[in-house]
């Protein structure tokens, strides 16, 4: 199972790839939307591509509810398998 | 200011081509009489009857950074490309015009074909969960004028004329009008396309559209010759600035050509045939001359449509010369360019700006055989060299599948 920092790197990588975020502003305290510019249709490609490097599928309803990197590394770690 | 007689005036341009990836390169290479045809050599293409295609030089990822480049489709990241090299040419930016006084019309034939073929593929392999999000906004066809919006910053309004191989002339003729109607400033119009892809090449093959000289590339595309035998599909984009003269003199702009007239008609004919007289397209250029405040005598030099099919180019070789006359000179670049649909009359009404402004009519490539109807027999045709000419007007016509006729008209300053 992935450790917190595993999660935090992840992110970090998916968020560069989908929305051109730098890893090192990829710290649990941003936004997405306020801090990292990113926008919500961004934010579901982002949870695609949660689902497909951790397996944790982030429903639409959990999705509206994560606004900072740090909630998204919650939702993962209390969902991994 | 905003009387309908205004004077406007073209004080950018942008393009990306099969020739070259901007202005400057695309015109040298048209001159030089490089073609911008090769053959497809993908798998997918060996059962196809036509080969052949006109790919840009350049790739906007090399110009666009990377999240916009996946953003947007192939034919927004072309429409992106060249408009900011005609707004960084007008110096836009600087202008202090505000955005809400700026606007966009930027038409597409096709649209984001690639992303609508793209993400089905997605949808069938994948399911619904996995298409894009951005699926919509990349194949929706005010897409790229959207994208073009956001680049320029204009907030005046932003508009998609959708009329197949006639809408970036269209385009052109609405950037007159809101400038004419003091809609808005400063207007980034043009056209764009990138649908190179099996469907389109199948669909536009099984109209028996294309030409299938697939062993000779450069030679394929051949308007007005006896031996065409269609066109050959092209991708890129084209843009011009427009504003009312009065403004671009008064912030120091400089001035390529006047915008001085458009004319625009259907054929209420056939959905795709053209009118074998080119009726429709001659009422077009002539509406153009008359809004532009000339005769006919006045038009030294047209930038054809002629898209080497073999309908299309006799129907308007009847036209212009019967609305114009035979003193005109009249070129074909789709010879060198290929077919870019919804770009090609942005395209060529750069090219017709550029000739007005160094006094030099582009050769129309392949033209060795020229067809044996009355019509294209008298017009003087500009072949194997640039001729040069003394000319102070020059019309660009485009005709789109759908009946379709546009003719804008282009003067020195």
């Amino acid at each position: 199972m992935p450790s917190t920092a595993d999660i935090q790197a992840g992110l970090a990588e998916i968020l560069e790839e989908v929305a051109g975020v730098t890893p090192a502003d990829a710290t649990p305290e941003k936004s997405f939307t306020e801090d990292l510019d990113v926008d919500s249709l961004s934010m579901v490609e982002i949870a695609t591509a949660v689902e497909d490097k951790f397996g944790v599928a982030i429903p639409d309803d959990e999705l509206a509810n994560i606004k900072t990197v740090g909630d998204a590394m919650s939702y993962i770690e209390k969902n991994q398998g | 200011m905003s009387t309908p007689t205004a004077d406007v005036v073209v004080t950018g341009l942008g393009a990306t081509t099969p020739l070259g990836g901007d202005v400057a390169s695309t015109w040298e290479a048209l001159l030089a009489g490089r073609s911008g045809v090769s053959r497809i050599t993908d798998d997918w293409v060996k059962e196809f009857p036509a080969q052949l295609v006109a790919r840009l030089t350049s790739e906007p990822a090399e110009t666009l950074d990377r999240v916009r480049t996946r953003r947007l489709d192939r034919s927004q990241q072309v429409a992106v490309v060249a408009a900011e090299e005609a707004w960084r040419d007008a110096a836009g930016a600087d202008s202090g015009v505000a955005p809400e006084r700026i606007a966009v019309v930027f038409g597409t034939g096709i649209g984001g074909a690639l992303t609508l073929l793209g993400q089905d593929d997605v949808l069938e392999e994948k399911g619904p969960k996995r298409v894009s999000p951005f699926t919509i906004p990349m194949l929706m066809p005010n897409g790229p004028a959207a994208a073009v919006g956001l680049a320029v910053g204009a907030r005046a309004g932003v508009h998609a004329p959708v009329s197949a191989c006639a809408s970036g002339a269209e385009a052109i003729r609405w950037g007159l009008d809101l400038l004419r109607l003091g809609r808005a400033d400063m207007v980034v119009v043009g056209g764009t396309e990138a649908c190179v892809h099996p469907l389109p090449m199948a669909g536009f093959a099984a109209m028996r559209a294309m030409s299938t000289r697939n062993d000779e590339p450069e030679r394929a595309s051949r308007p007005f010759d006896k031996g065409r035998d269609g066109f050959v599909l092209g991708e890129g984009a084209a843009a011009l600035v427009l504003e009312r003269a009065e403004a671009a003199q008064a912030r120091g702009a400089k001035v390529y050509a006047r915008l001085a007239g458009a004319g625009g008609t259907a054929d209420g004919y056939d959905l795709v045939a053209p009118h074998p007289e080119g009726e429709g397209a001659g009422r077009a250029i002539g509406a153009a001359i008359r809004d532009a405040g000339l005769t006919a005598a006045d038009i030294g030099h047209v930038n054809a449509h002629a898209t080497s099919t073999p309908l299309g180019d006799t129907a308007e070789a009847t036209a212009i010369r019967d609305a114009i006359g035979d003193h005109t000179l009249v070129t074909a670049t789709k010879s060198q360019t290929g077919h870019l649909l919804g770009a090609a009359g942005a395209l060529e009404s750069v090219f017709t700006i550029l000739a007005l402004r160094d006094q030099l009519v582009p050769a129309t490539a392949n033209l060795e055989d020229v067809d044996d109807n009355p019509a294209v027999q008298a017009l003087d045709i500009v072949r194997r060299e640039p001729r040069k000419a003394t000319f102070s007007a020059a019309l660009n016509d485009s005709f789109g599948f759908g009946g379709h006729n546009m003719a804008l008209v282009f003067t020195t300053v």
